[in-house]
């Protein structure tokens, strides 16, 4: 093989997988992104959407419920609106009252269906897009960490 | 006492690191031999001051010294003494000193096991090393000084988060540190080298055992962090590609494309710019690593509590690191000469091909996982990337690497045959389309992709084994010449069998944990009975127990496959005392097919029943048991190629004496 092509092969096999990856890069992004919002997005938002978001918040104080089949329904608040959650499962060990929270699931006619519930590592932790989420619902009161 | 002393320790070592990083590199400039001497003892000096450091720190942590601060918020007198210990680690700050405690220790070793380097160079590598450490003394010593007091001391501490609680989790970060701050000496020789100008095959014989020092402990540092999530988070997960988990991926993926490129500068002097290219690249994913966890600024299930300043102020040295590297690189980088380019079809094109798809599956996960930041900078929505874009982005990639994994070790360096390699990997094409086919029908409802893991699994494993009989020329030669072969086979290409044996191994694994896994969530009375797969678990109640520093509720289940014999499984969940924080002991038990895994959650007053989750996960243990034949693998190599780059380099030195 020449010099020359020997090259070209090299540009051609990067070229291939350059393109393989920013396709499947392309394809991914538009399947598999998952938006954030907080309680009061959801509600001023004219339509609800249709697709897996996520939904983050406080865990209302006193609202923590449980059905015999072991559902759990509780309130999600940024201290202005709140929605309600279903979930059926194990919650995580972090999980308590007035914990911030991020759920991801579907929402169907004003009711959150959870299919995982996500708390952290560290009990004074809040997750930046709740803090974000409350701070831009005008309820900070920067008692939390 | 003892905190003045460690914080005094600390800021010696600046001092030092801004000797080092100076005076050594000035000397070596000027070839002024008594400067570049200094490198060494400043290097050893060095480390001296961090170790007393981190003692001072170790010992404010066993006395559970109440009046500094760091101790306050992450111990407690009546934690046991391991985690104690544990937790000087398990904190922000006491995290970044053991950092410099590595760093410090690498660059001791280069010092120490170096002296057969040119002592110019040695002194450059230093300098480098140095500049590193200045940067993170700074930034312990301006942002997270573990050594602060308070000035009401306490009666006692807040307790370490007691999901670090856990002996898995004390060895975790450093194992994973070893790895990160040991990709620094690949990125120090890398600079060294442009500054010099020169990068040689002596260089990467020097280069590759240090990576592969690091490769092994960031791959058993990853490992025992996903073992530590599987068995501690109760998700019966091990991989959710969350960020933190990512930070430490990339690193990985860039080291084992460096650890492959460097072997073609060795042996055919040859992609010597990548190579220098990837080690800046390797070490600057590791900074991007320890930002990501250290600053917070992306939401992950690992995340500790956080401070912005510090995010700005590791973000401006992570620019600087790679800003200056890369800058070096595009100035110093064109006069790094190769000999001509090599033909596509060969070791090296396969070495090339394989460093390619590395490299660009780091950079998908680079863009997955820093996206969701980018998006918020720019218009402030806010968005998150889960495991579905990686997994959708990832596996079609491994796809083709891993097919080429199995032709690659059968080409010839500078021209290889594709045909006779391909003619040679006949029966390993039969064995893959046999397993293929009993797979498929096995699991016909089961997901494609399960199928396609196990036969590329089968498919590597199988070549990798064929390589190895046909390199001791099994039923080719008479067996007792054969079996003689296997004893004059370099211990380098021993690694390279165990190293992919073990990913043919972890592949299976992953596969099989990911593609038949099988969940099941229920409530459960005491005597309640459920099938989750082949097995019948009977919930047998609960006990409630007392431990060291928590309260325990042990749930007993029974499981039986079959007629078999009965196996006792006991789930627990932990409620610390000091912080009222829960964790999830989940009971597993590990078969060769599979781990059964149970999770007990919250029990409901009004009918007594228990919610409880249970898993089987296929194949997991050979997830554990593929990294550790990686790891061994890895072993093998380091051991050869030490001893190989002190006699080249002896041999190279000897006739001018220094």
């Amino acid at each position: 093989m020449k010099r020359k092509h020997k090259r070209l092969t090299f540009v051609f096999v990067a070229l291939i997988l350059l393109t393989l990856a920013t396709s499947l890069v392309l394809i991914a992004f538009e399947d598999n992104i998952v938006f954030f919002y907080s309680p009061t997005e959801i509600l001023t938002k004219t339509e609800e959407p249709t697709q897996r978001i996520r939904l983050g918040g406080l865990v209302k104080d006193g609202s923590i419920k449980k059905s015999s089949s072991n559902e759990i329904t509780f309130l999600v608040t940024d201290n202005k609106n709140t929605i309600e959650v279903k979930f059926y499962g194990i919650l995580p060990d972090l999980f308590r009252e007035g914990q911030g929270i991020v759920a991801e699931g579907k929402l169907n006619n004003g009711t959150f269906f959870a299919e995982e519930v996500l708390a952290k590592h560290d009990e004074n932790y809040m997750p930046p897009e709740v803090a974000a989420a409350i701070k831009k619902s005008g309820q900070w009161q920067g008692q939390l960490k | 006492m003892t905190a003045e002393l460690g914080h005094f320790m600390l800021i010696m070592a600046l001092f030092v690191s801004l000797f080092q990083a100076s005076v050594p590199l000035y000397g070596a400039q000027k070839n002024i031999l008594p400067l570049i001497k200094t490198a060494s003892s400043a290097a050893i000096c060095q480390l001296f001051l961090v170790t007393a450091a981190f003692l001072c720190l170790i010992h404010l942590y066993v006395t559970s010294d109440f009046s500094v601060l760091n101790v306050v918020q992450n111990s407690h007198t009546d934690k046991p003494l391991i985690y104690k210990i544990s937790g000087v680690w398990g904190n922000h700050e006491g995290s970044l000193l053991l950092w410099v405690l590595i760093l410090a220790l690498f660059g001791s070793a280069v010092s120490i096991f170096g002296n057969n380097l040119p002592a110019s160079f040695q002194a450059r590598v230093l300098s480098v090393q140095a500049m590193i450490a200045v940067g993170f003394y700074l930034f312990i010593l301006l942002t997270s000084n573990p050594f602060q007091r308070v000035l009401a001391p306490p009666e006692n501490g807040n307790d370490l988060n007691p999901l670090l609680q856990d002996l898995g989790l004390a060895i975790h970060p450093p194992m994973l540190y070893l790895g990160y701050v040991g990709f620094s000496i690949a990125f120090s020789f890398a600079i060294a080298a442009l500054i010099e100008g020169k990068v040689d095959s002596a260089w990467a014989r020097w280069v590759r055992p240090w990576t592969i020092a690091a490769w092994i402990f960031l791959t058993g540092g990853i490992a025992l962090g996903s073992w530590w999530a599987y068995y501690e988070l109760g998700w019966g997960g091990w991989w959710f590609w969350d960020p933190v988990e990512n930070a430490s991926f990339m690193p990985w993926l860039a080291g084992t494309a460096l650890l492959h490129s460097a072997i073609v500068v060795e042996k055919r002097n040859s992609l010597k710019g990548w190579t220098v290219l990837l080690a800046i690249i390797t070490f600057s994913m590791s900074l991007l690593g320890t930002f990501i966890v250290r600053s917070g600024v992306l939401t992950s299930v690992h995340a500790f509590a956080t401070d912005p300043t510090r995010g700005v102020f590791i973000l401006s040295l992570l620019i600087i690191v790679i800003g200056g590297s890369l800058t070096l690189f595009a100035w110093r980088g064109p006069k790094l000469k190769n000999v001509g380019l090599f033909q596509p079809i060969s070791r090296e094109g396969a070495l090339l091909f394989n460093n390619l798809i590395l490299f660009t599956a780091m950079a998908t996960i680079l863009l997955g996982t820093l996206y969701p930041l980018l998006l918020d900078v720019i218009n402030g929505s806010k968005i998150s990337v889960g495991p579905p874009f990686f997994n959708s982005v990832f596996i079609p990639l491994m796809i083709p690497m891993i097919i080429a994994m199995g032709i690659g070790p059968f080409l010839n360096w500078k021209r290889g045959d594709l045909i006779s390699a391909l003619a040679r990997l006949r029966i390993v094409f039969y064995i893959s389309l046999i397993t293929a086919a009993a797979i498929w029908t096995v699991y016909v409802e089961g997901p494609f992709l399960g199928v396609v893991g196990i036969t590329l699994a089968a498919w590597l494993g199988a070549a990798t084994i064929a390589e190895f009989v046909n390199k001791i020329q099994l039923f080719k030669a008479p067996l007792g010449k054969a079996l003689q072969r296997i004893l004059i086979i370099p211990r380098s290409a021993w690694g390279m069998t165990f190293g992919h044996l073990g990913l043919a191994i972890a592949i299976a694994g992953i596969t099989g944990a990911g593609a038949w896994k099988i969940e099941s969530i229920q409530s459960m009375k005491p005597e309640d009975t459920v099938n989750v797969g082949e097995y019948k678990y009977t919930f047998k109640g609960v006990k409630f127990k007392e431990g060291p520093n928590y309260i325990t509720t042990i749930a007993k289940f029974i499981a039986q496959k079959g007629t078999n014999s009965k196996i006792e499984l006991y789930a627990e969940k932990r409620k610390y005392n000091v912080s009222g924080t829960q964790t999830t002991e989940a009971a597993i038990h590990t078969t060769f097919a599979g781990d059964l895994y149970v999770v007990i959650g919250d029990s409901n007053e009004k009918n007594g029943t228990y919610v409880t989750r249970i898993y089987f996960n296929p194949l997991v243990a050979w997830m554990w048991a593929g990294t550790i034949v990686m790891m061994f693998g890895g072993l093998l190599s380091l051991s050869d190629l030490n001893r190989r780059s002190r006699t080249s380099y002896n041999k190279r030195i000897l006739p001018v004496s220094i």
